[in-house]
């Protein structure tokens, strides 16, 4: 053992390996989705057809409460900190991370964070059933007692998630290789880097609009109670300036898995890298002045519903660019269609489906219908499940092999693609025109004529649900053993992470930096 | 699969007709007012204009991912930067945009202009799970709640149950407007934040406790209109309806003339002295619409969800007096049990109050009056 690996359970309790640390990430978020899939399955159920028949109000709101809670924070975030973990490192030419004890300190705080969360699910008096939003005063005044849990379990979250980002920003600003230059490194670091500056920008304001609940609902302060001279709005407004950061947040780490593979895959270089960079940048600097949009019908001033309106319209810009470079990378390349490439493909033309519904609901005047139907579900399902998810899987199996050592079958892989492909689409695509008829977001129960295209989705999330259980057979038999991979992986792949290290990567990578020309 | 077959038949007459996609129930509806008719020719004019983009660079994605196979010997070209197509693909989209910008800004002014020039002013209230309509210029205000039949259903396991009743859609008591009025809406709310929704009017518009939020339309056409809650609200968010009935002006000042009567003959309730039958027959009446939805009509409530039994409570069984306080002033521990001596006539408090007493085997034998609510709330 040359590279003294520790071993048993201490390897992960102490570890301050980046490699390590990176794949308790992956494990952690690939957990928590099924939880939180689990209940995704019992929403779509009780919606099955009109009436209550499985559970009661009280529980479907706690479910889509912490569903949402859970997919946002306990898998789409722990998966990109699970990539960057592993990648950065190797794709900067660094040994590890710049702070690694903090790095073991971030993964350990994650599974206390949600274990708190999810402990109040077996409370009494309910557990948190306001929304993933949780709207003061729903969620102060009106609030189960579990809600200090959750207030608990969120300063945990962001101080993990906080930690984490200080981490990769230290760690690309110090320690790249000799010679990669900022405008050298992948764009898959690029984008982490940015979204690591809107974390640390954004997790405080969380920490700060949970820590006025806290007060209101234990110390006798009135933040958000207007009974007190307090303010409802102005939780929505600290909020959704946290908030609306965070979907970049969990985003551009997509886009930068998705513009390490289309090139790969299309066998040509990436069309427009510093465009690509500019526009990442331009996307997260515009998320800090749009969060209103999310509140169009509080009933703002007339000028503040324009300036939101015309700032968000805006954000279409750099994302056209993005999935125009996309599009011109693929164009006259020399094609293969393996799994990871499908998984990009796919959400190249699905998120930009969530993007166009997202660039319908900027207009203000018409947002004022679509504004918490299942319309505005649709669109962020779209751009989080075949826009984040499908992305984490590219990158998994883009990825899998250089980890392992191993390839992953490539027929089941194909076989998940295609069945995920159509059931996802089966599962959102009708909820537009749920939306679009009136049916709002968030009831348990619903009038007759919402029946068919309830029944549709919730047929395609049983399947859509079931088939990542095939996914999490691929890779544990990936990890297990299979066809040796080779150290560069793919035909087309380039990068620090396939040219110079061996597959699997080895437990210590670059002990000395490698010249990058 | 039926309703697989359904939805692959709706989709497409969506690219056959619109007429029929709108009658599919696929689309926004244009509503009855100007407003919403403007409202859903942007809604299309910008779907169209994300349907042609999306056209093109779907096509784009598709024939390059047919025509520049690998495996159809296809051999990657070297280009990857190219500043003239960088530009026009970042100037065309902020062109289209300033497209859309213009006719949505033209709307929103709409929209928004003040509405002091209205015929008709309501304030409409939001309670955890109804709404208030107060016709403040005359002189009398109203709950509207879930109607009962769509109550009775919700845990049938008869789907037949659900049928014909309008299900969850249908109300005890309708706001009523007159047509061809201008009507402003002045919303607020007395617990949680709501959001008061009418699709075929495009008015939604949070109602916020500590805020006085406006919005108005003119219905230029006689019927019935509906919409839900539009903000999670707590337990019962789904099950809260709005039902608006546009009326002639006739129609609507013999309406009126009604609500005032009614109103009126609710103030002469208070000063009478009630039978214990009138009392129990009153009360469940007033429990079952306001008080059921949390201590459930066997007044056996939700414990677990933290709705305590009134079945044999502590309260419903015990002194007068502290029954009257909590019903009249809320809890002070738990804020679901809100203050409904700001909601309920002296009548009503003393009716339900009355039938808490008795129903269920509680069987104190306690009969409140209006008087004993009047004392009580000093």
């Amino acid at each position: 053992m040359s590279d003294h690996k520790p071993t048993g359970i201490g390897r992960w309790l102490f570890s301050t390996n980046h490699k390590d640390i990176g794949t308790m990430y992956l494990w952690f978020s690939f957990i928590m989705l099924f939880i939180g899939g689990g209940m995704a399955m019992i929403i779509r159920a009780e919606l099955y057809q009109p009436g209550m028949q499985l559970v009661d109000p009280d529980f479907f709101n706690q479910m889509t409460t912490l569903h949402g809670l859970i997919m946002v924070f306990g898998v789409i975030m722990p998966a990109f900190v699970g990539f960057a973990n592993w990648l950065v490192p190797m794709m900067i030419g660094a040994p590890d991370m710049a702070l690694p004890r903090m790095n073991n300190m971030s993964f350990w705080i994650l599974p206390f964070a949600f274990g708190t969360l999810i402990s109040t699910l077996f409370m009494e008096g309910s557990a948190p059933n306001f929304g993933w939003t949780f709207y003061a005063p729903l969620s102060t005044t009106y609030g189960p007692p579990s809600t200090d849990y959750f207030i608990f379990g969120v300063h945990l979250m962001g101080i993990s998630s906080i930690m984490g980002s200080i981490n990769v920003i230290v760690t690309i600003l110090n320690m790249r290789a000799p010679g990669m230059t900022l405008m050298k490194m992948p764009i898959f670091v690029w984008t982490w880097l940015i979204t690591a500056f809107l974390l640390i920008a954004v997790m405080p304001v969380l920490a700060g609009v949970v820590t006025m609940m806290l007060t209101d609902r234990n110390f006798g302060t009135s933040f958000f109670e207007a009974a007190g001279g307090g303010d409802p709005v102005m939780f929505q407004h600290v909020f959704w300036f946290f908030g609306h950061p965070e979907v970049y947040i969990m985003i551009l780490p997509s886009f930068g898995i998705i513009s390490q593979i289309v090139p790969t895959f299309a066998r040509k270089k990436l069309f427009g890298y510093s465009s690509m960079v500019y526009a990442t940048a331009s996307i997260a600097i515009l998320s800090f002045i749009v969060w209103a949009h999310h509140m169009y019908t509080v009933g703002m001033p007339l000028a503040g519903e324009l300036f939101f309106m015309l700032a968000t319209m805006l954000i279409a810009v750099p994302t056209g660019v993005k999935v125009f470079n996309w599009t011109a990378t693929m164009w006259k390349g020399s094609l293969t269609f393996e799994t990871p490439m499908l998984f990009s493909v796919a959400f190249i033309i699905l998120f930009t489906i969530g993007g166009f519904s997202g660039l319908m609901m900027s207009i203000t005047p018409v947002d004022f219908q679509y504004h918490d139907t299942y319309f505005i579900v649709a669109h962020f399902h779209y751009v989080l499940v075949t826009g984040a998810l499908f992305a984490i899987f590219a990158g998994a199996y883009y990825w899998l092999p250089k980890w392992t050592g191993n390839m992953y079958d490539e027929t089941l892989g194909k076989v998940h693609f295609w069945i995920s492909l159509v059931s996802v689409n089966v599962l959102f695509f009708p909820m537009h025109f749920l939306g679009l008829a009136g049916m709002p977001r968030r009831i348990p129960d619903y009038a007759l004529q919402f029946t068919d295209f309830n029944q549709m989705a919730s047929i395609g999330a049983f399947v859509f649900g079931g088939i990542q259980l095939l996914f999490l057979y691929i890779v544990i038999k990936c990890i297990k053993g299979g066809e040796k991979a080779s150290d560069q992986v793919w035909e087309g792949a380039e990068g620090l992470e396939f040219e110079q290290l061996a597959s699997p990567a080895p437990f210590h990578s670059f002990d000395t930096p490698p010249q990058v020309k | 699969m039926s309703v697989l077959l359904r939805t692959i038949k709706a989709l497409g007459l969506m690219f056959v007709s619109t007429e029929l996609f709108a009658a599919a129930q696929m689309d926004l509806t244009p509503g009855v007012t100007e407003i919403s008719q403007d409202v859903y020719d942007l809604h299309t004019l910008i779907l169209w204009i994300c349907v042609v983009i999306g056209a093109g660079v779907f096509g784009v994605i598709f024939y390059s991912m047919f025509a520049h196979r690998k495996s159809k010997g296809a051999v990657a070209a070297n280009f990857h930067d190219n500043m003239t197509v960088e530009v026009l693909w970042t100037v065309i989209p902020f062109l289209i945009l300033i497209g859309m910008a213009i006719p949505a800004a033209q709307t929103l002014i709409k929209m928004e202009s003040p509405a002091t020039d209205a015929d008709v002013t309501i304030k409409i209230t939001g309670y955890q799970w109804k709404w208030n309509y107060d016709y403040m210029h005359e002189g009398f205000n109203f709950f509207s709640n879930l109607a009962k039949s769509s109550k009775d259903a919700i845990n049938s396991t008869n789907p037949k149950d659900r049928e014909g009743i309008n299900y969850l859609l249908d109300v005890d008591n309708r706001m009523v407007i007159p047509v061809g009025k201008k009507v402003r809406f002045l919303m607020t709310s007395d617990d949680v934040i709501h959001s008061w929704w009418i699709p075929d009017f495009a008015v939604k518009k949070d109602a916020i406790p500590g805020y006085i939020n406006e919005a108005w339309t003119v219905v230029p056409k006689e019927g019935v209109y509906r919409g839900q809650c539009a903000e999670l609200c707590g337990k019962d968010h789904g099950f809260m309806p709005i039902v608006v009935e546009v009326k002639s002006e006739a129609d609507y000042a013999a309406w009126v003339a009604e609500k005032k009567g009614a109103a009126a003959a609710a103030a002469a309730g208070d000063s009478k002295t009630w039978t214990m039958d009138e009392l129990m027959a009153k009360g469940k009446s007033v429990y079952d619409a306001s008080c059921a939805g949390c201590h459930m009509a066997n007044g056996a409530g939700i414990p677990a969800a933290g709705f305590p039994a009134l079945k044999d409570s502590a309260i419903a069984k015990g002194p007068v007096a502290a029954h009257l306080d909590i019903v009249i002033n809320g809890s002070k521990v738990n804020p679901a049990m809100a203050a409904y001596g700001a909601q309920m006539s002296d009548a009503d408090l003393a009716a339900v109050i009355t039938y808490e007493r008795n129903a269920w085997g509680n069987n104190t034998g306690d009969a409140v009056q209006p008087a004993d609510v009047k004392a009580a709330r000093k």
